[in-house]
């Protein structure tokens, strides 16, 4: 299923990825998009059946850890980068979410 | 003893500033900080630890308090992390000091430092070339002796294929060998942090300080650290050499070819024992890498959104609007392409095809290695197809510039170790690298045989002319 993507398959992931393109951007990343999907095509012709997925390499063991209670990041250095904030309230300050 | 090592700083500060306007080499030069420590270490009356008084770069991926750390990146402008990463910590307790951070490519995604959106750093063996990426800056650095340490970050060559395009050292550990604890996530099954230096004797001195479990990384493994250094014995005798030869293709630069061989008869003269392997499925590792790691860093990336940290767009409508705006503003083209991809690929519908896919052949490409190191101790290959290209060269072709990663990528989807060494110069007088890749866990194998062939050759201790001023 050798896909090509028209730009308004661009729009779409665009629209999924949280990002908005430029008319020439949209363009450009049509077809270089299409040249990376041409040429990561070449997978398809590796016999992967009954191979498992690798999501990690050497992660044979999981990380346990002990649930004991530890100082986290104090509140003002965790908002001290926000471009808004209620740093008396100690919250984060976005536009209008709800009705 | 009062001032010694505020002198070896001022002597590196110096020199920073006077190399930057042409190499552009640092993104920032955190001075009153550098000063601050070496003082403090001046009049300290504490042992001394490993690294003391060492004047160190930090890619600009890795944050420390009290640094702004930008990834390349606009969207990143003027932020300043308000906790150390786990290096830091670990470099600082063995008394190097920090001297600032290095440019590289945006969030780490390309091979080059053109993707920087401050500008690119330059190769001080040619200024009209790329030191390589996604650590350009910090090989650059140390290439023109600015600082004897820098670290970058490899992600699939990102500290190797610079070492060896600016003619140094650079080590990527094994997978979990060092914490990723504040190092800005692009890929976080294959990202790993690790020391750009002249020597391999260097870097096994600063992998040594920076190695080791921390609770704050998830993956970073319960595994002993070796003593690194009282490996180096020089003595390879031992030693079985894996040359997969199938892949050293008519795309290699003639005299990227010649040095490899040349290096492999040199190793051959010490006493180490050459054969040829095959890794069956290696050369499918640049797809697999760009489906995987593309995809990976489309999730890591959703944290930039303007609301908690970073560039905040004006003007928006709506908390959406605001996200999306912030993006467009903050990312470069690079990154929002690889976004889009990763996007894609995971995307309904496309998800078995690509990325599942991707991840069922990265399990065959970790299998060829298993393999292959069950007759040779580790694998030889070149650590770049060719040396420094030019700066801007191959910006416009995304895909041209993903193969300058094709003999790196393998040991990030395999999590294995690699190493690069100065290995030759091309006729243009441009530095080769030699990559030699190890087992899991067995840096100390993989640093004794790189450390010497380096004592055999005198590759690495050539300078740029035009920096040796």
């Amino acid at each position: 299923m050798a896909s090509t993507l028209e730009p308004k398959d661009v729009d779409r992931i665009a629209t999924l990825a949280r990002l908005t393109l430029t008319p020439d951007e949209r363009l450009q990343f049509a077809r270089q998009l299409n040249d990376v999907l041409r040429f990561v095509e070449q997978i398809r012709q590796v016999d992967t059946t009954g191979i498992a997925a690798t999501s990690h390499p050497l992660a044979a063991d999981a990380a346990w850890r002990e649930d004991v209670p530890h100082t986290s990041l104090p509140n003002a250095d965790a908002l001290a980068n926000a471009p808004d904030a209620n740093r008396e309230a100690g919250l984060f300050r976005v536009l209008k979410v709800i009705g | 003893m009062s001032g010694r090592i505020r002198a070896g700083v001022e002597t590196a500060l110096a020199r920073i500033a006077a190399t930057q306007p042409a190499l552009q080499a640092f993104q920032h030069v955190a001075a009153d900080r550098a000063l601050a420590r070496a003082d403090a270490l001046d009049r300290a009356d504490a042992p001394e630890g490993p690294l003391h008084g060492l004047p160190l770069a930090l890619k600009d991926n890795i944050v420390a308090r009290g640094i702004p750390t930008t990834a390349g990146s606009k969207i990143l402008e003027g932020y300043q992390a308000p906790y150390d990463a786990a290096v830091v910590e670990r470099l600082e307790a063995a008394g190097a000091v920090i001297v600032g951070t290095t440019r590289c490519d945006e969030f780490a995604m390309g091979s080059s430092t053109d993707n920087c959106a401050y500008g690119p750093a330059h190769n001080p063996w040619d200024l009209t070339r790329t030191p390589g990426g996604s650590s350009g800056g910090s090989a650059a650095a140390v290439a023109a002796s600015l600082v004897p340490i820098a670290l970058g970050s490899d992600t699939g060559g990102s500290i190797r294929q610079p070492a060896s395009l600016c003619g140094v050292v650079g080590v990527k550990p094994t997978y979990g060998r060092v914490s990723r604890y504040g190092l800005m996530a692009f890929a976080s099954s294959l990202d790993q942090i690790g020391p750009l230096t002249r020597t391999t004797r260097e870097a096994a001195a600063v992998l040594e300080v920076i190695s080791g479990h921390d609770a704050r990384d998830s993956t970073s493994a319960q595994q002993p650290v070796p003593a690194f250094v009282a490996a180096l014995t020089g003595d390879v005798r031992n030693v079985r050499i894996g040359v997969p030869r199938h892949l050293i293709t008519n795309d290699v630069d003639e005299d990227v070819r010649a040095a490899f061989e040349a290096a492999l008869a040199v190793a051959q003269s010490l006493g180490a024992e050459v054969r040829d392997v095959e890794l069956p499925n290696a050369d499918r590792g640049i797809a697999v890498y760009y489906l995987i790691a593309t995809a990976e860093a489309s999730a890591n990336l959703a944290r930039y959104d303007g609301v908690r940290y970073g560039h905040r767009a004006a003007g928006a409508t709506s908390l959406p609007d605001l996200y999306e705006r912030s993006r467009h503003d903050g990312f470069g083209a690079e990154v929002k392409r690889r976004i889009m991809l990763g996007t894609y690929v995971l995307s309904a519908g496309y998800y078995d095809a690509y990325y599942l896919k991707a991840q069922q052949v990265r399990t065959l490409i970790a299998r060829d290695f298993a393999r292959a190191f069950e007759t040779v101790d580790v694998v030889a290959l070149p650590t770049s197809p060719c040396a420094a290209f030019r700066l801007g060269e191959r910006v416009d072709n995304p895909l041209q510039m993903y193969l300058a990663d094709v003999y790196t990528v393998g040991a990030n989807l395999a999590g294995l170790p690699g190493i690069s060494v100065p290995c030759g110069f091309t006729t243009e007088g441009l530095p080769i690298g030699l990559q030699f890749i190890a087992r899991p866990w067995d840096e100390a194998t993989m640093l004794r045989t790189a450390d010497a062939y380096e004592q055999a050759t005198a590759w690495g201790e050539r300078v740029p002319v035009a920096m040796a001023k």
